[in-house]
């Protein structure tokens, strides 16, 4: 249902030295930038491997998932569960244990939800975040509405995450990581078969593919590397609450996505900056008179929504392939 | 669980599926007639219990309140439906998510620009206010069989307007073939309107009758959004019938499982929905 919007598959050059640049920015901002700044960079890039994962499900294979958030909320409560009071836990073995925990979960999710489509799609995935909600949120002994304080940041030999510097370079080390996993895949047999399900599933299936498989295969992908967000996101917090696997989180995602621009993994990271950046501007807005412009943020970012569906369909990689194509074409 | 308490759970449970029901119905429709999905459908909800509120802490009656809050609504959605939705029905629906997801952060900032964050409690009207004694210590509100009274008085109403009037048969002429039924020279635009309020209309109403009993508070739209799509996932898109069959059950699974099995209430209804995608996974009324 969004094969027409997607098509951001290949960059055009110039777009692709500036991604490289702006790698190479993330990779020397610890030096420059403050520490307050460096946590929000690090925070950044955690939403952007949480958009990533989405954008698996949602430009790759034309899947809108609006309960993504509970795969991110539910491995970072693995790693609260799994932090022992007094120290610190191993990332060793719980990184894995909490991302597969996430897979799990969306292995048995992704059973329910896949069978359906379009507008459905859509409802039942919210609708089954929701319940991963209400469990959380219902019981005391899973720390209920008030969330769970993780007090030591994972750690292993080389990479003690409560060193400021060494959790920033993990975490770009893990999106660049995911970054290349996702673009091998996309280019992969199996990344043929989920875009040709975006395209047209019917089809697909009358060439003889299980489209039932592969779905569900692309949604406990993504629900695993959405996993891999929410772990760091409850390392470098500390604190994991419901909130992080409700509604809003889950639609913050896919405007993340869509702003960058869906279909090229490039797009989410571009998308999860720019989002969280503008809700960063606009909840330090300054006041105008007796009108808290700040307080109101969520105007803005409501305002901003509407304006990108309005005249942005594309996102921010769109709109610049769109003009640097024009300008190869004039060239020529 | 005696005999008079069951019967408090049921009625107690008919009259949150009815309520359910008139919200429900009103996502249904739109998005069955014209193809949009409606994330800020439970903003209408929200906006009626204010007005309620507001209207009737001014004037002192929640009739007038009422009467009064249904008018403003449906204007208020005749123009978002001219100035936004219009736009949006042929759009693909990750589109319609994403404006009416920023609405629901508009229209939540805008709530609490005009009315604040405070939790606002409505009166019952004196008329209402009086309770059944069921046995000798138990008793059933007045209030809330009103409630399902008016429920069931719109859906009849509904109901009669879609499968007997002219209209009606324009709307579902229209939503079964829009071209055809435009070529014909209905006016599909109007038709399109008129869906819309009527969407309005409930949601609202369905917030302002609700507004004594369940109070009023920021994000009070938000919950009962997502109730409505699992009532719609479990009904069937589309289906109004499959709604309200739809709604009654959850109601009874949310009231009666918050009584029986309160560690899991939360989650009930939706391994109810989770069951019936299991079974059918088009819902049990797919049209």
């Amino acid at each position: 249902m969004s094969a027409a919007k997607s098509h951001l598959e290949i960059l055009p050059r110039g777009l692709q030295v500036a991604l490289l640049l702006g790698l190479l920015a993330l990779a020397a901002f610890p030096f420059f930038g403050t520490d307050f700044y460096a946590s929000m960079v690090a925070r950044m890039m955690i939403l952007a491997i949480f958009a990533m994962s989405l954008d698996l499900l949602q430009g790759v294979t034309g899947l809108v998932s609006l309960g993504h958030a509970a795969f991110f909320g539910l491995a970072g409560y693995a790693l609260a569960f799994l932090t022992p009071a007094g120290e610190p836990a191993s990332l060793w073995w719980t990184l894995p244990a909490a991302v597969a925990a996430a897979g799990l979960a969306a292995l048995v999710i992704g059973f329910f939800v896949v069978r359906t489509h379009g507008i459905y799609f859509i409802m039942v995935t919210m609708a089954f975040a929701q319940m991963v909600f209400y469990l959380f949120f219902d019981n005391k002994a899973l720390g209920g509405s008030d969330g769970i304080y993780i007090n030591f940041k994972p750690h292993a030999a080389l990479f003690d995450l409560e060193n400021r510097l060494v959790f920033y370079y993990f975490t770009l080390a893990v999106l660049v990581a995911v970054y290349l996993f996702l673009r091998r895949l996309l280019w992969s047999p199996f990344g043929r078969v989920l875009a040709g399900i975006r395209v047209n599933e019917h089809r697909m299936r009358a060439m003889g593919y299980g489209t039932f498989g592969y779905k569900l295969a692309a949604f406990t992908l993504a629900g695993a590397l959405a996993g891999l967000a929410g772990y760091l996101w409850g390392a470098q917090t500390g604190f994991i609450n419901p909130e992080l696997m409700g509604f809003h989180m889950s639609a913050h995602a896919i405007m993340m996505v869509i702003l960058g621009g869906m279909g090229n993994f490039a797009g989410a990271i571009v998308g999860a900056f720019a989002f969280e950046y503008l809700l960063h501007l606009f909840k330090d807005l300054p006041d105008i008179g007796a009108f808290r412009a700040g307080k109101h943020w969520q105007l803005w970012m409501g305002l901003f929504i509407v304006g990108v569906v309005l005249f942005a369909p594309r996102g921010l990689l769109g709109l610049a392939a769109g003009l640097l194509r024009r300008k190869e074409a004039d060239h020529e | 669980m005696d005999l008079a308490n069951f019967l408090i759970q049921l009625l107690n449970s008919v009259q949150y599926g009815l309520l359910l029901f008139m919200l429900a119905a009103g996502l249904t429709l739109i998005f069955g007639i014209m193809g949009v999905v409606n994330l800020a459908h439970g903003s209408f909800y929200m906006l009626g219990a204010y007005l309620a509120w507001f209207l009737s802490s001014r004037s002192g009656s929640l009739t007038l309140a009422i009467a009064g809050g249904a008018v403003l609504a449906v204007l208020f959605g005749l123009l978002l439906e001219r100035l936004l939705f219009r736009h949006f029905y042929q759009r693909d629906h990750l589109d319609q998510v994403l404006l009416t997801f920023g609405l629901i952060y508009i229209f939540e900032e805008m709530r609490s620009m005009l009315w604040g964050d405070d939790v606002h409690g409505v009166s019952i009207p004196a008329a209402l206010s009086a309770s059944i004694p069921l046995t000798d210590n138990l008793s059933y509100p007045v209030y809330r069989l009103f409630m399902s009274g008016v429920c069931i008085a719109l859906a009849i109403g509904l109901y009669l307007l879609i499968s007997r009037t002219r209209l009606g048969m324009k709307i579902r002429a229209g939503a079964f073939n829009r071209d055809m039924t435009e070529a014909l020279g209905v006016n599909i635009k109007r038709i399109h309107a008129i869906v819309f309020a009527i969407g309005v209309a409930l949601a609202t109403v369905a917030g302002m009758i609700a507004s004594p009993i369940s109070s009023v508070y920021p994000n009070m739209g938000s919950q009962v959004l997502i109730m409505c799509f699992v009532v719609v996932v479990i009904g069937g898109i589309g289906s109004v019938r499959g709604a309200l069959i739809a709604a009654l059950l959850v109601g009874a699974v949310d009231t009666f499982g918050k009584v029986l099995l309160p560690a899991v209430s939360g989650m009930l209804v939706y391994m109810l929905m989770a069951a019936v995608l299991l079974w059918k996974p088009e819902g049990l009324f797919k049209q």
